[in-house]
Formats: structure tokens, sequence, C-alpha cells
């Protein structure tokens, strides 16, 4: 089985006026291919840092990083942002997605900046709305949607140019109980179809349907 | 899809879109209006100096055309040696001076101009005919107005006039026979033209065979300036100013003016770039975190920046046509006004537009829109996507 993320003592740190923050301290992990793994932990542990890392966009401060078999601890800003364009799949608690543009053009946005033609952009936006069940909502804007179709969109667009990696970020924390477990439902859909990820939750239900659950304090691995 | 989000950033916030292209738009008009200014009065004068197609103007040594009211001595002697110059096509000599009319108890006084009419180059006929005979007058519609008189009447007029006597001197009964429009004289001042020899013989022995002025029309082909040169070396009484000399003086003396186009124009262009900054600039701080999501996702760098631009640009090219008209508008405003100026010929514009004005406010425009683009557009592509994301979602 593939390795996806290889990440070898990942030690992430900030300057905070006279004072320094050890977000990560010394963090390794691997996450195979077609692996769901759930980080969970209290806040301010390193959850989120971490994932910034797996996501490229943030570096750590030492330590090795490889994702789909490449090292991205050191990348260009411009080579970082093309491998999140093509590798990295992202949704997060807020769900950000274009207020301007409805349900299908936020999902094209990535295909557009990844050069993809409009007739073919188009036809895969739409397999993924179909996908997510929102193919009927292709022309609203966010503002029509509710949360739970907001998160489907903005996993849409994760999905948009195949990524080897979905990152998720508190997926169903803007969520009500009932739409938080549609959510999960989908993420259990979108593994067993092959997609590798990592999701960051204090969600126990979210974190009960991965595969594997990493356990964070004090910005080390703790089982 | 950059150009979208830069469209629907702008709709957005429609109000405050508006009234920054209208704020732009004012800065515009102005902008618009230092640039016609700048320009205006000289591309105005010149059009003016070369309307009737006189290229050298030949005035006493060390004066400019009117400028005082010395004449040149042997006048007639300087027109038949013009005339004889193969470059020459028509030579006109105007006489300046006043002309009082006795009416009703009280005196009408008027520019008088001695010309030669068959080449004339100082009027218009508007309505009737040159004064051909000697005892025959044209005059402006201040002049007729202020003697109740028209076409075909008879006037009394005197070349003299002592305040302390009360007694006129030169005096002629003229024939009205024509309604004129004065060229290079103001738009209410009073002038009436009659033939250079009658308003010699009225001034006494003192203006015989006299000139204020000789303006020459050179043959098509001809070289101005080497003629004037020419001239220049011959003639040793006269001062002899080709149209492109008469501007460099209008320059010289207008050049203040020039300055203050151009600083005023700087300024209106800063106050658009200041306020298309600061709109930008806000807007991209409202959505600072859309914009960190995008750099997430993958989209590049410089399309960022690219969108922002298009941004600023749009809001300075949607002003641009409000601002040209209004810039017309006010150009013609303030010209009305200007134009009531004493002294000032009718036909001096002050604010005159020309496509280049408009192309190059337009073109400064354009550039400000850029520019004005550049510290937002850096500003929302330069942010640490990671912490802009977390502070984010703190707030």
């Amino acid at each position: 089985m593939t390795t996806i993320v290889d990440a070898r003592a990942l030690v992430r740190e900030y300057r905070m006026g006279e004072e320094i923050v050890h977000a990560l301290r010394g963090v390794s992990l691997a996450v195979q291919e077609r692996e769901h793994v759930a980080i969970v932990g209290p806040s301010g542990c390193g959850k989120s840092t971490l994932l910034n890392l797996l996501g490229v966009i943030d570096r750590p401060t030492s330590g090795e990083l490889s994702i789909a078999g490449q090292r991205v601890d050191r990348l260009s800003d411009a080579r970082a942002t093309d491998f999140r364009l093509r590798r990295i799949g992202f949704v997060f608690q807020r769900f950000y997605l274009m207020q301007a543009l409805t349900a299908r053009e936020n999902v094209e946005l990535p295909l557009a900046e990844a050069g993809m033609g409009g007739t073919e952009r188009r036809d895969r936006a739409l397999e993924l709305l179909d996908y997510v069940g929102l193919r009927k909502r292709e022309r609203h804007r966010p503002s029509q949607l509710s949360g739970g179709e907001q998160q489907r969109v903005a996993i849409a667009r994760a999905l948009a140019n195949r990524p080897a990696l979905l990152l998720a970020d508190e997926p169903t924390g803007e969520l009500d109980a009932r739409t938080g477990a549609e959510m999960i439902a989908l993420f259990e859909r979108l593994n067993a179809d092959g997609t590798t990820i990592v999701v960051v939750t204090h969600d126990e239900e979210l974190a009960r349907a991965a595969k594997r659950v990493v356990h964070m304090r004090d910005g080390e691995i703790v089982g | 899809m950059i150009a979208t989000l830069a469209f629907a950033s702008l709709r957005r916030h429609r109000a405050r879109t508006a009234l920054a292209v209208l704020g732009v738009a004012v800065s515009a008009a102005m902008l618009l209006d230092m640039v016609m200014l700048s320009s205006g009065m000289r591309e105005s004068f010149r059009g003016l100096l070369l309307s009737q197609g006189f290229q050298l103007r030949l005035s006493p040594k060390g004066t400019l055309p009117f400028d005082t009211e010395a004449t040149i001595r042997a006048a007639d002697s300087l027109v038949a040696l013009l005339r004889a110059r193969p470059t020459v096509e028509a030579v006109s000599p105007v006489l300046g001076g006043q002309l009082h009319f006795p009416v009703a108890g009280a005196t009408v006084t008027s520019t008088a101009l001695g010309v030669d009419p068959a080449v004339q180059g100082d009027y218009e006929l508007v309505a009737g005919r040159n004064p051909v005979a000697p005892d025959e007058i044209v005059a402006n519609d201040a002049v007729l107005r202020a003697l109740g008189r028209s076409i075909g009447d008879t006037v009394r007029a005197a070349s003299g006039y002592d305040p302390q006597l009360r007694t006129l001197s030169g005096q002629r009964v003229l024939r009205i026979v024509g309604r004129v429009r004065f060229v290079y004289l103001a738009l209410d001042q009073r002038a009436a033209a009659l033939p250079i020899g009658t308003l010699r013989a009225m001034n006494g022995p003192g203006a015989t065979d006299r000139a204020s002025l000789v303006m020459v029309r050179l043959r098509q082909g001809a070289d101005v300036e080497r003629e004037r040169e020419a001239l220049l070396a011959q003639l040793r009484t006269v001062t002899v100013i080709s149209t492109s000399e008469a501007l460099r003086q209008v320059d010289e003396r207008l050049s203040y003016f020039r300055q203050l186009a151009v600083i005023l124009g700087a300024v209106s262009l800063v106050v658009g770039f200041l306020l298309v900054t600061t709109l930008v600039t806000v807007s991209v701080n409202e959505r600072i975190g859309e914009i960190s999501v995008m750099r997430a996702i993958g989209v590049r760098r410089w399309r960022v920046v690219a969108q922002i631009l298009l941004e600023s640009s749009v809001i300075m090219l949607a002003a641009s046509p409000i601002g040209l008209a209004l810039g017309l508008v006010t150009a013609r405003w303030l010209n009305s006004i200007l134009a009531r100026f004493p002294g000032l010929p009718e036909r001096i514009d002050f604010f005159l537009f020309q496509p280049s004005a408009a192309w190059t406010a337009l073109g400064l425009l354009a550039l400000c829109g850029v520019l004005a683009g550049v510290y937002p557009s850096w500003r929302g592509a330069s942010q640490p996507i990671a912490t802009t994301l977390r502070q984010e979602a703190v707030g």
C-alpha cells in the first residue's frame, strides 16, 4: 500500500513577541492510501497546525514531510500553490465558499485554475455536485444554501482535481447534529470510494467514523 | 473566473462602489479640465492667429501688435515693399485708434480700426458689405446698440475728444454699411472699422502714412520662419513676429497658467488614486479570509493580484466617461465665466477640448487605476495563508 503522508519529526514554532510558541514538538505520522484518519485532542494541542503543514499552507520549522511521494517541506510558494491545487483537497469548518459564485462555479474554480477547458470543467463540476447530492442546486449561491449544503459544495470543490489527500478541519463544527451525521456519512462514502482523508475534529462521531484516530496533546502525538 | 470574482466584489457593496466611482469621476473631470486648460489657451490663441490666414505680423520696433500706441512710419512704402515680394500673397495694414460718436448730448467711444477692406483680417462681415468709399464704416453690435443705429444710417464720428473742453476733433459724417464681428476683440468691446485712409485723415497730419500693425499672408509652401528672418534683416524699424514666435511669447506669459493646471491636475489624480486605493484596500481587508482560501485551494498569487488590479482599474475606467462628461460641462461653464474677463478676445477659450486631452486624461486615469491596486493586491496576495485562516476562524 502507498504511503500518502510521511511526516518525520515535524517541529513548528511561532514567535509571539519575545516568546516562542512550540506548536508541534517533533510529530511523526504516516498515512496510507485510502486511510481515513481522525486527529483529535484538546484545543491548542497542535491539530490544526499539523493539518496546515500537511496541506502545504505552512512550513515546518524543522523535520521532513512528504505527500504522495514528494518532499513538500521546502517548496517555493509557486510550487507549493501548484501542489495544493493538484494534490490536496481542503475542507474548512466555515466552508469558505466564494459568495459571488454559484455552487457550480465554486467547484469549477480549482478546475479553471488547473487549466481545464470550459465544457470539461462544467461536466466535472456537475459530476461532483451530483456525487454530493447537489446537482439541482448548481445555480444557487452560497447564501441560498443551508450550512450542510455549503459544506457539501466545499467537499465537491476539494475533490475537483482528484487530490491525493483530502484534509478537513472541523468539517462538522458549524453544522447541527443531523446535518453533521449526513456529513459523516459522506466522508465514509468518500473513503469507501478510495479517497484518503485526514480530518481534525472535536466531534466524537466523526472521529469514530475514521479507521484510525490519532490523539495529540501539547504539540505531540500521544496515541 | 477572476473577472467574475472582481466584478462580484465590486457589486457586493454597490453603494460604496458607486460613491467611489462618482468621487473618481469628479477627480477625473478636474484632471480633464486641467489638461484642457494647460494647452487650451495656447491652442485657442494659435487658432485665433491663424484664423484669417496671416502668418506674419509687423509692429513698431520692440513692441507686440497693439501693445502700445506706437505706430510704424512710412507704412505705405513698407506695404508696397512687402507686396512686391514673390512669397507674399496679401498684406493688410491696420491703424488703431478711437472713434467718438456724439449721440443725444453724450459721447459713445469705441475702438477704431483703419483697414484696407480688400485684404483686412480683423473682422468678419455679419451683414451688409465692406466699407469701400472713404465715408463708409462698419461696426459691431455693441456700437450699433449704443448708437441706436443700423445699416444704412449715417453717424457723426470724431477721432479725438477733449473731455475738459468737451470738443471733438477730426469729425466726419460716415455711413454705416455693415455689421461685423471683430476677431481679436472682446465680446462686448465697442469697435468699428473704416478705410485706413479715412482714419488717417481724421487723426490729422501726424497719422499720415502710419500703421499700427501690418499683417502678411504668405503664399502656400512659403517657409514662414525663413521669410520672417529675411524681413527682420531687411527692415530695421519694425519687429516681425510669426505665429510660432507669437505663441512662444504667449507661452511665456501663460506659463503660470500651465503650472497651475499641472499642479491641480496632479492633485486631482492623487486624490483619485488615494480614493481607489483606500476603497480597494478596505475591500481586500474585508475578504482577506476568502482570498486566503483561494490561495489555500491553489489559486496562484498572480491571479489574486490580477483580480484586485482589475477591480481598481474597473473603478477608474467606469469613472472615466462620467468624468469626461462632467469635465466638458464644467469646462464650458468655467469658459463662460472667464470669457467675461475684460479685454479678452471673444474667441479665446481657456478650456479647449481636443481629443488628445481626453486621451491623455484617460491614459493617466488608467495608469492610476492600475497603480491604485498595487498596494491592496500586494497586501491580499502576500498574507500568510495559515495565520490568516486561523485569525479568521478565531474572529
